[in-house]
């Protein structure tokens, strides 16, 4: 693989990625509403009854909206990684994934150009979502912008290959609403995002486990620190592990001889 | 004299249903050739393995000398492929999908520029470079994906039932055009079909039933192989014949 040749084909799926979302204008406007109704309904009910303590890496009593945000921030990034995994699924079943693999460039590549292209979008929304809530008085510190983006990177790679890996497993388009329900709403609300670990615990030693191991809660831990310039090592580690397995099976998964097109015995579309 | 494609003792299956069974056949430069089947033959397997979206263990397939399964991009960086169903991008203009095109195959944004134009002047949409995608009708759809594939000048040239539910003008013109890729360019053409009208005298065939190659060579050579007076009557006899 030649560098000038890898490096024009990963700005050439980008782009198409950014094109494709710019276009679709419906899909920016749901990507933001989603985390905005978040916090400006539900968050501003449960904040009356939800009291956060000082924990890191906050230094003050915070209001639950302030909390909620790096949740939100990486909700925004979960569902931007099921909506690539999902444009896959639907792309590979319309044929127009297949443009993207009989390039001549090796399928780790394409599959790592194709999730690089999917968290900029989702970066983007991110960034566009810190704008709106900072009107809302959900201020960081102006490093903590800065030092959020490769908290970005990261949290993005890793949810957009675990979406990838689940649409190497799924044939058809329909079968992938019941995985969504049973990974995006099971992920979401068994995390860190919503309320603290110890506050789980208070309620549920299980969910307190759960919640822990929950590759998600790592990764919104990684982002609500990076977003007040601190690094929380053990939500990189972790985050960053996550990333590793899920895109090493994604790749398996689309590897023409090993993976799961062949396991699934189906014939091509 | 080297081939544009070889397909060397080809097997494939879908776990215990054989798909594909010892396929061999060869391509020369500037061949157009006719893979005739009916539905469920193992055409569409047969170009999953070309394309490298499936890989078989038994068998070789070398496009323009480059093994497949071992150099893929070597092999993949000469060839062009037109899909059964249209794989364009419906919101991106003919010109957004072109040039993501000419990105996957490393291709400067000047020579893409450059190879677009020649390519949408001689498919005649040119003028229609900024549609979207979805505004146009399925002739000029099938024409722009003609003219993508053709962008980084591959020596072989993939056609998955391109003319499906195009009307006969459009259809028309997608044939005269792809044969005379072959003589003008000296591109070597796969076409698969069960179109029997889309052939011409002057095509080689294969003949594919139920993922057997039941008959290759000129036109002429197939039908006189069976004593049959036409191809229709050629297809007929080979694709009756018992199953495998």
């Amino acid at each position: 693989m030649k560098l000038a040749h890898a490096s024009i084909a990963l700005k050439g799926i980008i782009k198409r990625e950014l094109w494709r979302f710019l276009k679709q204008r419906e899909r920016f406007v749901a990507a933001l509403v989603r985390p905005l109704v978040w916090l400006f309904v539900f968050a501003a009910g449960f904040r009356s009854t939800l009291g956060i303590a000082i924990i890191p890496p906050y230094e003050t009593y915070i209001l639950y909206e302030v909390y909620i945000a790096a949740g939100l921030i990486g909700m925004i990034q979960l569902f931007n990684g099921m909506q690539s995994s999902l444009s896959m699924v639907y792309d590979r079943e319309m044929g127009s994934m297949k443009t993207l693999l009989v390039s001549p460039l090796p399928r780790w590549f394409l599959l790592m150009g194709k999730l690089l292209a999917g968290t900029s979008v989702s970066i983007l929304q991110a960034y566009v979502f810190l704008v709106v809530a900072w009107f809302y008085d959900i201020e960081a510190p102006w490093l903590g912008y800065v030092t959020l983006f490769p908290a970005l990177v990261l949290a993005g790679l890793m949810l957009g290959a675990l979406g990838m890996l689940l649409s190497s497993f799924i044939k058809q388009l329909e079968n992938f609403a019941g995985v969504m329900n049973f990974v995006i709403f099971p992920m979401f609300f068994m995390s860190t995002a919503l309320y603290p670990l110890w506050k789980i615990k208070e309620s549920s030693e299980l969910l307190h486990t759960l919640a822990s191991y929950n590759p998600f809660s790592q990764a919104v831990e990684l982002i609500r620190f990076a977003l007040y310039g601190q690094f929380n090592l053990h939500a990189f580690v972790y985050t960053l592990a996550a990333f590793v397995v899920f895109m090493a099976v994604a790749v398996w998964g689309y590897n023409p001889s090993k993976g799961m097109m062949v396991k699934k015995g189906g014939g091509p579309s | 004299m080297s081939h544009s494609l070889e397909v060397k003792t080809l097997s494939y299956a879908y776990g215990s249903k054989i798909a594909l069974k010892d396929a061999n056949f060869s391509i020369a430069p500037g061949e157009c050739t006719i893979l005739l089947g009916p539905n469920g033959a193992g055409k569409s397997t047969l170009f999953s393995l070309i394309t490298h979206l499936y890989s078989s263990r038994d068998g070789q397939i070398l496009i323009n000398g480059f093994d497949v399964k071992k150099q893929s991009c070597d092999a993949l960086a000469h060839l062009g492929v037109v899909f059964q169903q249209t794989t364009l991008d419906m919101d991106l203009s003919v010109l957004q999908n072109l040039h993501y095109h000419a990105s996957l195959h490393g291709m400067t944004r000047r020579q893409a520029t450059l190879r677009i134009e020649e390519e949408l002047e001689r498919q005649g949409m040119l003028e229609r470079q900024n549609e979207k995608v979805r505004q146009l009708n399925g002739g000029h759809r099938r024409r722009v994906e003609i003219a993508r594939a053709l962008l980084h000048k591959p020596s072989l040239l993939l056609l998955d039932e391109p003319t499906v539910g195009l009307d006969v003008p459009s259809r028309q013109g997608i044939v005269e055009h792809v044969h005379d890729l072959c003589q003008n360019d000296n591109l070597s053409v796969l076409w698969a079909t069960h179109l029997i009208d889309e052939i011409y005298p002057s095509d080689n065939l294969i003949v594919l039933h139920q993922g057997e190659v039941k008959a290759q060579g000129s036109v002429e050579k197939v039908c006189g192989g069976v004593t049959a007076d036409d191809i229709s009557q050629t297809f007929q006899r080979l694709t009756q014949a018992k199953a495998l």
